[in-house]
């Protein structure tokens, strides 16, 4: 057993008990950062403020909540909105960070794709964050869902019903997954515990592997430069501070982040008050109801790409229905980018994509067609509009299959294929 | 410098993606109509000059309150709530405020022919007539009768009304407003199987539809949405900014704290960004 003394002060009786200090040494004043780094490299910082902020609001929405299909609607609209102090702060601080938070998530992945932060170790991390893309997805589809409005009801039709593609059990799991025949009181019920609890739940546990699992191949830099962490670090701490390679995570690399955050936080509250349509469609202030169809349905915009992929093909091919074409390919959207690590056969080259002959190619064409995806995937899919999205379909699954094809020919021609 | 090149390029892409999915996608999903008429010049315009006195002598002849009340002139409508939502579908409105609330020419093209108005001829035809029996004149010249009729309703209709009234009397036959505990004069199933759906609930609906879509809806629901059952009401352009104003009050009852509070807070996030600037620079200034 530990030997215990008087304690000098708070700091020290506590770090008796629980080694503080340690663990301040460990988690933040030398957990060390690469100085090499622009402010994409904060976006990560930016997402724990807002995940924080959608967890705070959460809770105070939840307090009064209520998830039954005849309340809910009046329980968001008249009790949140209307008559609890500042009930449409939280309100539409949760509806508008839950759309900022993916925009987010988005420069957050396309970063570690254009950096190469996603192989070489890195693997993990890649997972781990697009396992949270996932269960974030998840997350917002089912708070979609709460407020009961017109376009909750419908988008947890058209949703649910995918599922009902799937071979042999799609049937039966539709029903399983609403908890009855129909979109009911049910299915809002187990969608409200899976938003207020399990997914939570999981966000916070991948949360912490993700942040594990970069602890060991340490974080990316701008170019991609590999050096010793530990003499880099020891530099540093012998007071060379302006020549060492890294800085701590406390104070240095959270003084550039809490500055992003300060600028994200500044336009978030002028979207928060002046400008909230884009994130709390106004179609989703009617209430649900089953026998009026909305003229256009379409899912929030960071959904739209996948979306787009699933409608893209709209005609049957070679005897196999449309539906089921799309289906398949939506399937194949979903799953892509969690096998991106392993689909680049050029693994032991690290380099932002301006230095890869062909990558930056693939990068480009990739950010342009989830775009068209996006816009398209709002617009009404007819006449010219439903073939921009075919194609668009189209070049975004010959994207992932030539990739592994450039990128091993880049590793032919860079002569790093080992 | 680097991190602006790189900023400019995700704010581009951004601003690219957030100008496709919500101006460019709305205006093709939504396409423009042309905004408010409250000429009415559909209906034209009349020339004739109305005369109060005659037009109440005409308004009794005419058998207008063989169905509606004027409240004001202590004359009680015929039927009571009930009993005219099951005769008519619809309780038929009182007529105290109609002069002030309606469109002058809209009134007098209302009484000559109701279903042209209104914009309902897709509704009612022979067989199935509307309610409102169109008025064939008492023998004389009938435009001037009609002018007269019309003259008589603003004489006797109050200059300024307010906004809750103003929805009351022009929306509240057929409309909800539960988040204001107002409710429909017009029994439910009735008025269901007369409009053929249950009018909605306007409580939240200044959140659903811009006002700009409110404005040219109102005037003329057909313009936005062909084919509904709601008609066009007619509403002057100052009765219709009265009935938004009321929806707004009731459904965005927080809109004056939201624009108040939104200063505050970018000013506050303002005030920390410069704080935490300084600071990254004072700490940078160390490393770099």
């Amino acid at each position: 057993m530990a030997e215990y003394k008087k304690a000098d002060g708070m700091i020290d009786w506590l770090d008796q008990r629980l080694a503080v200090k340690k663990l301040m040494k460990v988690m933040m004043t030398e957990y060390w950062i690469p100085k090499n780094i622009n402010f994409l490299w904060a976006m990560g910082v930016v997402l724990v403020v807002l995940f924080k902020i959608l967890i705070i609001s959460g809770i105070f929405l939840l307090m009064y909540y209520k998830p039954d299909i005849n309340s809910a609607f009046d329980s968001v609209n008249y009790t949140i909105m209307q008559e609890v102090e500042y009930g449409w702060l939280w309100r539409h601080v949760h509806g508008v960070a839950a759309s900022a938070i993916f925009l987010i998530i988005y420069i957050h992945m396309f970063t570690g794709i254009y950096y190469g932060s996603y192989k070489k170790g890195r693997e993990i991390i890649w997972l781990t964050g697009m396992a949270l893309f996932g269960i974030f997805s998840a997350e917002a589809f089912s708070g979609y869902m709460l407020p009961w409005g017109q376009m909750s009801y419908w988008a947890a039709q058209v949703i649910t019903n995918l599922f009902g593609g799937i071979p042999v059990i799609g049937e039966a799991l539709v029903i399983w997954i609403r908890g009855d025949f129909l979109v009911a009181d049910a299915t809002l019920t187990r969608f409200f515990m899976l938003h207020v609890l399990l997914l939570p739940l999981a966000i916070i546990l991948l949360i912490a592997v993700h942040f594990y699992a970069l602890r060991f191949p340490h974080v990316n830099n701008q170019d991609a430069e590999e050096f010793d962490f530990d003499k880099e670090a020891k530099k540093y701490l012998d007071g060379k501070t302006k020549e060492s390679k890294v800085v701590p995570f406390w104070p240095v690399f959270l003084s550039k982040d809490f500055f992003v955050v300060g600028v994200f936080l500044t336009v978030f509250f002028y979207l928060v008050c002046y400008h909230y349509d884009f994130a709390m469609d106004p179609i989703n202030f009617e209430p649900a109801n089953n026998m009026k169809t909305p003229a256009h349905i379409y899912p929030e915009w960071y959904f739209l790409w996948s979306y787009e992929v699933l409608r893209g093909f709209f005609f049957d091919i070679g005897g196999v229905a449309a539906m089921d074409i799309g289906l398949a390919a939506f399937g194949f959207a979903n799953v892509i980018f969690m096998i991106l690590p392993f689909l680049d056969r050029n693994p032991y080259h690290v380099a932002p994509a301006h230095q890869r002959p062909l990558f930056k190619y693939w990068f480009w064409i990739l950010v342009l067609d989830m775009i068209v995806l996006t816009v398209y995937g709002k617009l009404p899919p007819t006449g010219n509009n439903a073939w921009v999205g075919f194609y668009a379909a189209l070049t975004f699954i010959v994207l992932f299959i030539a990739l592994p094809i450039i990128t091993k020919m880049e590793a032919k021609c860079q002569g790093g294929d080992k | 410098m680097r991190e602006f090149k790189i900023l400019g390029v995700v704010l581009f892409f951004t601003a690219l993606i957030y100008w496709g999915v919500e101006p460019f996608a709305h205006s093709q999903m939504h396409p423009h109509v042309d905004p408010a008429d409250f000429a009415f010049k559909d209906l034209g315009a009349t020339d004739k000059k109305g005369d109060a006195a005659k037009g109440a002598e005409n308004f009794m002849a005419a058998g207008c309150i063989g169905c509606h009340g004027v409240s004001s002139q202590g004359l009680v409508a015929p039927m009571d709530n009930a009993a005219a939502s099951v005769a008519f579908g619809v309780v038929p409105p009182d007529l105290s405020t109609a002069g002030t609330l309606y469109d002058k020419n809209f009134l007098i093209a209302l009484i000559k022919e109701p279903t042209k108005a209104l914009k309902v001829e897709h509704k009612f035809s022979e067989a199935k007539p509307h309610p409102m029996v169109q008025f064939f004149g008492l023998g004389g010249d009938i435009n001037q009768e009609v002018a007269d009729i019309v003259a008589y309703l603003q004489s006797i209709a109050p200059k300024d009304i307010d906004n809750k009234k103003v929805f009351e009397d022009a929306c509240q036959r057929c409309h909800d407003m539960k988040y204001d505990k107002v409710f429909s004069t017009s029994q439910k199933d009735a008025l269901k199987a007369y409009m053929g759906t249950t009018p909605p609930d306007l409580s939240m609906m200044i959140r659903a539809k811009s006002k700009d879509y409110l404005s040219t809806f109102i005037n003329n629901p057909q313009k936005q949405l062909a084919g509904t059952s709601m008609p066009r009401v007619g509403l002057t352009e100052v009765s219709q900014n009265k009935v938004i104003a009321y929806m707004e009050k009731v459904g965005d009852r927080k809109k004056a704290e939201r624009d108040d509070l939104g200063y505050k807070l970018i000013a506050y996030m303002a005030l920390f960004t410069l704080l935490a600037y300084l600071w990254k620079v004072k700490i940078w200034k160390k490393v770099h």
